[in-house]
């Protein structure tokens, strides 16, 4: 099927080639990662820099996350990359019927991701996880573990909300056939989306199965 | 007038109704605007008031520090004066004020575009601004901060009565605008060049507006962060930097830091770029090493990382940090250093012209010297050790940014107004405003460094008696400071209605901004742009500038 007909295929403003204009929401985007890993790195920074300085209490802490829920996650978020890259080429290869489809299934692994996650920072407050008065654990530093924790997987959360909306959009848009299959946004999505499970994969080894070797 | 510079046939003001001021009119059309040139122009706006702001409390201060004892201000509210100068200053007034005004304006015309890469987001990254902005008046409003630009723990999180989270909220959304415009200009510098404008074609401008977005892009997520965690500990009592639960104060120290050192080179770098044109411009000399001024630059955003210990000397960090740090921030003044000797060599044999522009611009050099060189004291340990904490530093980083980058940013609205506006300033009020920023500025500062050196610690209301002299010269000067900072704003705003209408190239200047005419047309340029040829071709390269045939100096511009 030709989108070359459609409204947002045409040139805009300060282009001169569709082509130039395309390259430029990819690159953008990846600039823009490199945004984002320095906003992260910051924090694993300090991560790294208390669990050298802590390191029994760390160990002691992080056996007291939910593996069980961490891994589910994890496989679901893996499975989601999947679906989303299958988007991302179907759109370029414009297979209307399949993008739609991969879109969908990548929006439920992702609300999957955060049902578990919900199920699992409930368990954490009621183990009194939550740092502060009442905090579970007696090592002097399992708070900051905690502190961290919390933190981390929330930014991630955040994250995984923006990209849950963008993909939404998204799969309405291309559902009412409002965006041409071959804009650049599908892949510009995709790359954000694997982003943000690249820094699961970096979450659940430092939070979930430290301390338990 | 050499024939090294093309001349192409462009009428000097657009036909009616294409000049991007007039092309449409009303409140939304600006409002709206997708135009990076009024999208400039609204920055303009934006940040001129958050000058003031922060130069109002600037005023506050000096009028305390007049007399050593406390009479205008208490000890509560000059740690909020100054903490709320800081913060504006720094986020909301010299971070984005040659970027965005200047920048946003030039970077399109100089390498031929028609408007940057994404002219949607730019706007959007104007509003972020402006809320983070209307969020850091509000924390003025509130009653302010008590912690310094700085937000150093513990006392941001568990001592500071002030409106913490709210000037942190103000910071963190600002940095989303920094970084979108980053993204941006990144990507219409890789992607939007004109046919022919290689890399090393790229006028030197262009080259730090490059640096700096890259800088932006690496360092101002770390901030975010670095804020993010405090807003948590203050907040939320989640412990962090709280010493008393296994936190360290001294780690937010270094992830601030990380961010804030090349952070001044965001506030810097810009200006090395206008510095290079104005310099070429009015010496009428190609600029001396230009690879070199770039490997410069590019140096300097990277090695910029790896200094941000020097502000920790006496933290308690181990003594081979230390030595190391110190180490890299001598390495780090080498490219700083280049730069001046190129702007010097540059103007070496040429003919040198002292119009506003380039009185601004040899300010800049001289005032930035200083400022680096008593940098390299300060990134001596032994020195340092003496004079931290002192108003040595406040003198140290005033001469860079505000001697240097706010010089830079009067001397490129000068330079530039013909084209932003279609209008010339009137050259001799701009001469005198010129030297009296320079000479208000040298009374202002340069008694900081004495009383620095004698001991004057920084951020106190009340002194001892000894100081004082000092206290009132810096006093007065910044009267003659402000004064030359407000004169400009009023023959800027005089010329818009009674100033000579300025032809496209009033400077008889190289770069594609004035291949077009003045005001530019919404598109910029009527036909596309080619480049054939490196950029300042004042003159033939292997002949020195035109001695002989020298044009006549008219210093209202060049008149057709
Ligand atoms: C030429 C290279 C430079 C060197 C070696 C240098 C060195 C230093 C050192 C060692 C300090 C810490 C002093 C102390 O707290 O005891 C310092 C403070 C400072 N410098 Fe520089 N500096 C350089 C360039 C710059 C530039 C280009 C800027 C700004 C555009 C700048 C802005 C600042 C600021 C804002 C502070 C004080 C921060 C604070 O404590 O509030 N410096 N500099
Ligand atoms: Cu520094």
């Amino acid at each position: 099927m030709s989108d070359a007909a459609m409204p947002g295929a045409a040139l805009r403003k300060p282009w001169r080639s569709l082509r130039r204009q395309r390259e430029a929401a990819g690159f953008g985007l990846w600039v823009f990662l490199g945004s984002e890993v320095m906003f992260f790195a910051c924090a694993l920074t300090g991560y790294a820099v208390y669990r050298t300085l802590w390191s029994e209490d760390f160990a002691a802490a992080a056996r007291e996350t939910n593996v069980v829920y961490g891994t589910l996650n994890t496989a679901i978020l893996l499975t989601s990359s999947l679906t989303m890259a299958a988007a991302a080429e179907g759109a370029r290869a414009g297979l209307r019927r399949l993008t739609l489809a991969c879109l969908a299934a990548t929006i439920a692994f992702g609300l999957a991701f955060l049902v578990v996650k919900g199920f699992e920072y409930r368990e954490d407050i009621e183990k009194h996880l939550v740092p502060g008065p009442g905090f579970a654990l007696e090592a002097a530093a399992a708070q900051v573990f905690f502190a961290f924790y919390w933190l981390l997987t929330g930014v991630h959360a955040l994250h995984m909300s923006i990209g849950l909306g963008v993909t939404g959009t998204l799969l309405w848009q291309a559902w009412r056939r409002r965006r041409p299959l071959r804009s650049p946004a599908f892949e510009a999505a995709g790359l954000y989306w694997h982003f943000v499970d690249i820094v699961w994969i970096f979450l659940y080894p430092l939070l979930y199965l430290a301390g338990r070797s | 007038m050499s024939e090294a510079l093309v001349q192409r046939d462009i009428p000097d003001a657009p036909a009616p109704g294409e000049s991007y001021l007039t092309a449409e009119t009303g409140l939304a059309s600006w409002l709206l605007t997708t135009d990076h040139k009024r999208i400039a122009l609204l920055y303009m706006a934006a940040i001129t008031i958050f000058f003031f702001l922060g130069g109002a409390a600037a005023v506050a201060m000096r009028i305390e520090l007049f007399t050593p004892q406390a009479d205008l201000l208490s000890d509560d509210a000059y740690n909020r004066a100054f903490t709320f100068h800081g913060v504006v200053m720094v986020w909301f007034f010299l971070l984005p004020s040659i970027p965005n005004i200047l920048g946003n304006f030039l970077l399109p015309l100089m390498i031929g575009a028609k408007d940057l890469a994404f002219p949607r987001l730019n706007l959007l990254s104007w509003y972020i601004f402006i809320i983070a902005g209307t969020l850091a008046i509000y924390t003025l409003l509130a009653g302010g901060v008590d912690t310094g630009w700085t937000f150093y723990t513990p006392l941001s999180t568990a001592f500071a009565n002030g409106h913490v989270l709210a000037a942190a909220g103000a910071v963190f959304i600002a940095g989303f605008s920094t970084i979108a415009t980053a993204v941006n200009f990144i990507t219409t510098v890789h992607l939007l060049r004109a046919p022919g404008m290689r890399w090393f074609r790229l006028p030197l401008f262009v080259w730090a507006i490059y640096a700096t977005s890259i800088v932006m892009v690496l360092a101002t997520p770390v901030l975010a962060m670095v804020l993010l965690l405090i807003f948590a500990e203050r907040a939320f009592d989640i412990p962090i930097f709280d010493p008393l639960r296994g936190g360290d104060p001294i780690l937010f120290q270094h992830l601030f830091w990380f961010y804030s050192h090349p952070a001044v080179y965001i506030m810097v770098l810009p200006s090395f770029g206008v510095i290079s044109e104005l310099v070429a411009c009015y010496a009428r000399r190609r600029v001396f090493g230009y690879s070199f001024m770039v490997y410069a630059i590019l140096w300097i955003a990277l090695v910029g990382f790896l200094v941000w210990g020097h502000h920790m000397f006496v933290s308690g960090q181990s003594m081979l940090a230390n030595l190391a740090f110190s180490f890299l921030s001598f390495v780090v003044a080498v490219p700083s250093a280049i730069k001046v000797f190129n702007w010097t060599a540059t103007l070496y044999r040429g003919q040198i012209v002292f119009d506003a522009p380039m009185i601004y611009a040899l300010g800049f050099i001289g005032l930035f010297t200083i400022g680096g060189l008593t940098g390299l004291f300060l990134a001596s340990i032994p020195v340092d050790v003496h004079v931290t904490d002192t108003y040595f530093v406040v003198a140290h980083f005033h001469y860079i940014m505000v001697g240097g980058a706010v010089s830079a940013l009067y001397g490129g609205l000068a330079f530039w107004w013909p084209k932003i506006t279609g209008r010339l300033y009137p050259e001799g009020w701009a001469r005198f405003g010129a030297v009296m920023m320079f000479f208000g500025f040298s009374f202002t500062f340069f008694p900081m460094f004495v009383m620095g050196f004698l001991g004057m610690p920084r951020r106190y209301h009340v002194y001892v008696p000894e100081f004082q002299v000092w206290h009132v010269l810096a006093s007065a000067g910044a009267v003659v400071l402000a004064a030359a900072y407000l004169l400009p704003m009023g023959y800027f705003a005089w010329s818009l209605v009674w100033g000579r209408r300025a032809p496209a190239n009033p400077w008889e200047a190289t770069g594609l901004e004035w291949q077009t005419a003045s005001p530019p047309p919404v598109e910029n340029f009527v036909t596309p742009p080619v480049v054939t040829q490196a950029p300042y071709g004042y003159h033939p390269e292997d002949a020195g500038p035109p001695a002989l045939d020298r044009a006549a100096h008219r210093p209202q511009g060049h008149q057709p």
